[in-house]
């Protein structure tokens, strides 16, 4: 165990140092703008409004809050502590919003969007690339053309085609929004049944792409293992197929979890465009309209959520292989 | 030429070579039998596919097939810089570290996998914002500045298993200077993978493009398809019934990235026989 402990304490540090880097990437990167950049875009802000006490308020709760008016290292160490204390600032576009604020109210669209939309398209996936790969035959030869071809398709030209089909030419689902707009959020059935509506569409052109890259992993790991010596060796043993497939099942499942792990992590990045097609009111719809009014501490609170979230699933799929990867274990041992 | 023999056996190569070419064709040709400028008014806002009007019109009433052709260009070209930009960093990054190994391998190694859990649209997306001015090449620059990381991973792993072979250290001994051991004994052997991999990151690369000009942060000063989505869904065309507007792009960008995913696939059954079933 202590030497599982060391490991755990390394693979923590380094992802500590990489929060870090992303974090000042976070931070340096949008100030590398001539000039002052929020306090540009306060001073564009408030040339807009009429406002005057608005605009005021609005600069002295940046200047306060990221302390512009001192040097730049003294503004990074602000930067962190606000952030060590969950705080992301104020946003310019819906003010006195806080940012944390709107992320925490689009962010349930998009993982209730993206988190079924993995699952399925994870379990068809697999279920199929397994089949092709061991029926080989007729089914492999469709079924791998038509996966390459949808895992090809980026996920916003998925979704234009969708909408111009089944939203616009055939009219069975709506073109776009989280739920009508007649309808104000409340928990009833038709308000429900305008909300799965309205999610279909998106969900569908999700698993499709997604579908196809799965299985076209599953199928070429399964031929790889199928080819491998073990198996020939397994046969010459005159083992049973059913078990030497369970063999090649198993090992050629390990990346596809590792796979799952990491969508699963990539989730509110992960759908940014076909939220913008759909009008869908997540993380990738206040990230575009963010884009569009400048409202730059959202941008920059969007662009940290969605790096926190890939880094703690990364990190949590190699404490979980530390724990089961033989290979992992025995190299813990060596050192 | 051997190679390309062998290569044009591949079905798959085959298709999505011809895909290509056509898009690419179209891309170059028509613009040189059709001389307006795509961003001319030339009917009204969206006006249905015509007589003279292939695809009718946008919602500025710019000719739309115009535009397609002349946003596949734009396309290609960020795309295929991107590609060469971040091939050439994944493969100098990755050669360096394998073949030099010690404290260079260890701080790019660190250096590498950093940014390959860093999600890559992400710090695109925070340049693209800072950049006042962005045009289709700055943008290509970004990107591949950004999608070199997994090509470095690769290179390093095949140069650092390569790097203790007899051949070579028959040359080292031979007294061969660096640049000539990595030129002749290591790369001939990676060649098809890095060939691979450059043709995955321009299809990458005209995503990445599409991607960020979707969201927004596109090139001010052209037109590619991803601007073309843009614009479309900007001005709602899909609520005015608009298909022409968006439909062809969305689809030109897919047989895009199609053919070059299809061409990759047919090289990888090629090269790497052990993924072929015989």
């Amino acid at each position: 165990m202590n030497v599982y402990v060391r490991y755990l304490l390394r693979k923590f540090g380094w992802y500590i140092l990489t929060f870090f880097i992303a974090v000042t990437l976070n931070f340096i990167l949008p100030r590398l703008i001539e000039g002052n950049p929020i306090a540009m875009i306060v001073a564009t802000m408030a040339q807009g409004m009429t406002d005057a006490d608005r605009q005021r308020r609005l600069f002295e709760s940046f200047m306060q809050q990221f302390g512009l008016d001192r040097p730049i290292y003294e503004q990074y160490f602000i930067y962190l502590r606000n952030l060590f204390r969950g705080e992301l600032g104020v946003s310019f576009g819906m003010f006195p919003r806080t940012v944390e604020n709107i992320i925490a109210t689009s962010a349930p669209w998009t993982i209730g969007l993206q988190l079924p939309a993995i699952i399925t398209a994870w379990v068809i996936g697999n279920v199929l690339g397994a089949l092709a790969a061991f029926k080989k035959g007729w089914f492999d030869k469709i079924v791998f053309p038509a996966m390459l071809l949808a895992n090809a398709v980026p996920f916003f030209a998925m979704s234009i085609l969708l909408l111009y089909f089944f939203a616009l030419n055939l009219d069975w689902f709506p073109i776009g929004g989280g739920f009508s707009p007649r309808l104000m959020p409340h928990l009833s059935l038709t308000f429900i049944g305008s909300v799965v509506r309205h999610h279909t569409l998106p969900f569908l052109s999700l698993v499709f792409v997604m579908l196809g890259g799965w299985a076209i992993g599953m199928r070429s790991m399964a031929i790889y293992e199928i080819n491998t010596d073990y198996v020939l060796y397994s046969k010459l043993m005159g083992i049973r197929e059913s078990k030497i497939i369970r063999y090649v099942f198993k090992n050629a499942m390990l990346p596809q979890i590792t796979g799952l792990a990491i969508s699963l992590g990539t989730m509110v990045g992960g759908s940014l465009i076909t939220e913008i097609v759909f009008n869908y009111p997540g993380i990738g719809m206040r990230l575009f309209t963010a884009i569009r009014t400048l409202d730059f501490p959202l941008i920059s609170g969007i662009t940290l959520f969605i790096i926190t979230g890939v880094l703690l699933a990364n990190f949590l799929i190699e404490i979980v292989y530390g724990l089961v990867d033989p290979r992992i274990k025995s190299a813990q041992l060596e050192e | 030429m051997y190679y390309i023999k062998v290569l044009l056996k591949s079905h798959k190569f085959v298709i999505g070579l011809f895909v290509l070419i056509s898009i690419i064709s179209l891309a170059i040709l028509y613009p040189l039998i059709n001389t307006n400028d795509p961003k001319d008014l030339v009917a009204m806002a969206f006006e249905p596919p015509q007589e003279g009007l292939i695809l009718g019109t946008d919602n500025f009433g710019r000719d739309v097939f115009l535009q397609l052709a002349h946003g596949t260009r734009t396309s290609m070209y960020v795309g295929l810089l991107a590609g060469i930009v971040a091939t050439s960093i994944g493969l100098i990054l990755g050669l360096m570290s394998g073949y030099i190994g010690g404290l260079i391998d260890d701080v790019i190694t660190t250096f590498t996998n950093m940014f390959i859990v860093i999600p890559s649209f992400i710090i695109l997306i925070l340049i693209s914002v800072s950049l006042d001015v962005r045009s289709a090449t700055l943008l290509a620059l970004v990107i591949g500045f950004t999608t070199w990381p997994w090509t470095a991973r690769a290179v390093r792993a095949q140069t650092s298993s390569l790097r203790s072979r007899d051949h070579v250290n028959i040359a080292k001994i031979s007294g061969y200077t660096t640049p000539r051991i990595i030129y002749s004994e290591i790369l001939p052997y990676m060649a098809s993978y890095v060939v691979m991999a450059f043709v995955l990151q321009i299809a990458a690369g005209i995503l990445a493009e599409a991607g960020i000009s979707m969201l927004g942060l596109g090139p001010h000063d052209t037109i590619s398809l991803g601007v073309l989505m843009q614009w479309a869904l900007l001005f709602e065309a899909p609520a005015t019934g608009a298909w022409w507007a968006f439909v062809p792009a969305a689809l030109f960008i897919a047989a895009i990235s199609f053919s070059l995913n299809y061409m990759n696939s047919g090289m990888d059954e090629i090269f790497n026989p052990k993924i072929r079933r015989n």
